[in-house]
């Protein structure tokens, strides 16, 4: 089996974070701009995990499994800020402007 | 001993000091604490004398030393006095003629605003006229020089609701400021040159270290002549003088006649040993005193303001201690010095009794036929007169006395010559011409307005007492060559060194004395008849063009007050109008103005959006990631 160029992964890596930054950066609603932070941290994990596999070390995958119990940790808390934050304003615009609705 | 001289200066400046804090006295105390300070001081200075002549101390001089200035780095300037003949004799005409004019301010400041405020500034004068005579280091002399010159400035400006006052005074501060900025440069260049401003120090090392006529020396006595032309009214920084004739009559006479403007020629003949190594510096002295003696001398006999005739006098008779400087004659300068403060202050009185009885008329025009109804004040203005003309009438023989003096050594030294002594006798002629053309105009011919009321006791006393000291002076210095004893001229010779004069034999000196006095009577005649006549056609008679043109040329002191006006005074102005705005300010506040944009500019960046916060932080970390990469 023919291992997978190192480059190949890390451009597409360096893709993935890339749509995950636009969707942080274009969309404008809170929850799929959650949903772009947790694309790039798969793009940083990925990048970890081929990183790890090519120099056959094992810091990489350690690390992949710390960004997802992180990223665990994040959807946990996010979503749950999300939801409150629905329920007291009634949309989830981060541009909406301060204060309670 | 030693108390008694600083008790001098001291005296004066508590009383001072006791007026200024206490503004409400009432006008007698006010007059009560103001004369008897100055009295005071008086008797300090004739105890002191009476010390000095009876028991000399050693060395012809006697210091005390108060306390250490400043101490830094070998530089020490001390806060001492040092009495010798020289300051005894300016510290007796400060203190008595400074006495008598306390006097008469009290009957003539009579009902006046602001009268212990009045004497306040007065009681400041003579502290700190004393200080600049008694003073033995030059940083302390220069404390009482400025001290004058503020005093002169808050009396000038006394009667402060005229704009024109404060004009004057305004004026009279600047342009002496002139001198002084010389001065300070003087004394910075002799502190650096010689490493001491103490000034037998001063003297000694001078005359080792600076060969005569040498850089240095030069520089020294050419600054401290600017000094001396500023504060003296030479020329060319004379034209404060007739404007400072607002201030208060007492005040002319007391500061602008008798003592403050003669401090100039007080600090040339202190600083002789420095003149002395500057032959060049001399010379201008004797040419700047002839041009201003006959500048001040023309001007005067044009003026129509009673107390301008007497500054422009004041000018010219400066000029005439100023010529005795330059030819050696320091003693001479010195006895011309006294004189002039007991017969032009006395002058000074009685024209200001004059004033004041005519409801503050000053103009002689308007004037006339006063002889009879002011006798004191006639006579006692007749034997001022007299004494500033140099004719020897026997009451008054004290201006013949020192101007002969001058005259003699402008004559026989050998810096004079005969050029310098036809310019002194050309003045004698232009002085009694002014003089008796004034008392034509004043006090002579048809009767003008009526005098309001007697001149009262404090303003009698002091014009009796200074006619009578007057003939004193006079006595003092009678010229050897008539039977006298130039007593004062050979005390001063403890003090000053006698001019390198070759002694001229008697007859020659009878032949000049008897020409100057015929030069001086004929101008008396000459200015009796102009008097006479001016009054006569003034008014009716429209002079031709020319000749007015000349009148109001030499009326108006020979136009450097439109040069000064034009050359210095308007682009100042300009210059200040021009800069406003401060062109120096602009690039400081050119810098406050950019970051205020920059801040402005920054400032937008947090608006609050999340989303921009993020592609602000992805694009920056993008920047740094790239920068790590490439470089």
């Amino acid at each position: 089996m023919t291992a997978v160029p190192l480059a190949h992964v890390l451009v597409l890596a360096g893709i993935l974070f890339v749509v995950g930054l636009v969707g942080v950066l274009a969309r404008r609603n809170l929850l799929f701009m959650l949903l772009g932070v947790e694309i790039m941290l798969n793009a940083a994990g990925l990048a970890f995990v081929a990183a790890g596999s090519r120099w056959a070390a094992a810091d990489g995958q350690v690390m992949f499994v710390f960004i997802l119990a992180m990223a665990a940790a994040e959807v946990a808390v996010g979503l749950a800020l999300v939801l409150l934050l629905y329920r007291r304003r009634g949309n989830l615009d981060p541009d909406a402007g301060g204060g309670d609705a | 001993m030693p108390e008694l001289i600083w008790l001098m200066p001291a005296l004066p400046f508590a009383g001072s000091l006791l007026l200024l804090f206490a503004r409400r006295f009432p006008p007698a105390l006010a007059a009560g604490i103001g004369v008897g300070a100055v009295g005071l001081s008086m008797c300090a200075a004739a105890a002191s004398c009476a010390f000095f002549l009876f028991s000399p101390p050693a060395g012809g001089s006697l210091g005390v030393t108060l306390w250490s200035w400043i101490d830094v780095g070998g530089f020490a300037p001390r806060v001492a006095f040092r009495l010798d003949a020289l300051s005894l004799t300016m510290v007796l005409v400060v203190t008595v003629v400074g006495f008598l004019i306390h006097l008469y301010s009290a009957g003539f400041m009579e009902r006046e605003e602001g009268f212990s405020r009045f004497f306040a500034a007065m009681n400041l004068f003579i502290g700190s006229m004393l200080v600049l005579v008694l003073a033995d280091d030059f940083l302390l002399l220069y404390l009482g020089w400025e001290g004058v010159g503020l005093c002169s400035y808050l009396l000038i400006g006394f009667w402060y609701g005229k704009p024109e006052n404060g004009r004057a005074a305004r004026k009279a501060f600047i342009v002496t400021r002139v001198g002084d900025a010389a001065l300070a440069i003087g004394l910075f260049l002799i502190a650096t040159e010689l490493g001491s401003l103490a000034m037998p120090e001063v003297f000694a090392r001078a005359a080792l270290v600076w060969p005569r006529g040498s850089g240095p020396a030069l520089a020294a006595a050419a600054l401290l002549l600017g000094g001396a032309i500023g504060k003296s009214v030479q020329l060319p920084l004379q034209t404060w003088l007739p404007d400072a004739m607002a201030g208060p009559t007492p005040v002319s006479a007391l500061i602008h006649a008798a003592t403050m403007v003669t401090a100039g020629v007080y600090l040339v003949a202190r600083c002789n040993a420095i003149f002395s190594l500057a032959p060049a510096v001399q010379l201008a002295l004797a040419v700047v005193g002839a041009a201003t003696l006959i500048v001040g001398g023309v001007s005067a006999a044009f003026q129509r303001n009673i107390k301008r005739v007497l500054a422009y006098s004041t000018m010219s008779q400066i000029g005439y201690m100023f010529l005795a400087l330059g030819v050696g004659s320091w003693a001479g300068a010195v006895f011309h010095l006294v004189t002039h403060a007991l017969f032009k202050s006395l002058l000074f009185l009685a024209a200001g009794a004059v004033i004041l009885a005519l409801h503050h008329e000053e103009d002689m025009r308007r004037m006339g036929g006063l002889a009879r109804r002011m006798p004191l004040a006639f006579w006692t203005f007749m034997a001022g007169a007299l004494a500033l003309c140099a004719i020897p009438v026997p009451p008054t023989i004290a201006g013949f006395a020192s101007k002969e003096a001058i005259l003699a050594q402008a004559w026989s030294s050998a810096q004079g010559g005969a050029l310098l002594w036809g310019i002194g006798v050309t003045g004698a002629f232009l002085t009694s011409l002014y003089t008796f053309r004034m008392i034509a105009l004043v006090f002579l011919g048809p009767s003008g307005p009526q005098p309001e009321k007697r001149t009262g006791a404090a303003m009698a006393i002091p014009l009796a007492v200074l006619s009578a000291a007057c003939l004193a002076a006079g006595l003092l210095g009678f010229p050897k060559v008539f039977g006298g004893r130039p007593v004062l001229l050979d005390f001063l010779g403890s003090a000053l060194p006698s001019g390198i004069s070759t002694e001229a034999d008697t007859r020659t000196e009878m032949v000049l004395e008897a020409a100057a006095t015929a030069v001086s009577v004929a101008g008396a005649i000459a200015g009796w008849l102009l008097g006479m006549r001016g009054r006569r056609i003034s008014g009716t008679e429209q002079p031709p063009a020319v000749l007015a043109g000349a009148r109001a040329f030499f009326a108006g002191g020979w136009g450097f007050d439109r040069v000064y006006e034009t050359l210095i005074v308007r682009p100042f102005a300009w210059l200040a109008r021009v800069n406003k705005s401060d062109a120096a300010d602009l690039l400081p506040r050119g810098i406050g103005g950019m970051s205020m944009r920059l801040s402005g500019f920054l400032r937008r960046s947090q608006n609050g959006r999340v989303r921009w916060y993020a592609a602000s932080i992805a694009v920056g970390s993008l920047i740094v990631i790239a920068l790590a990469v490439l470089l």
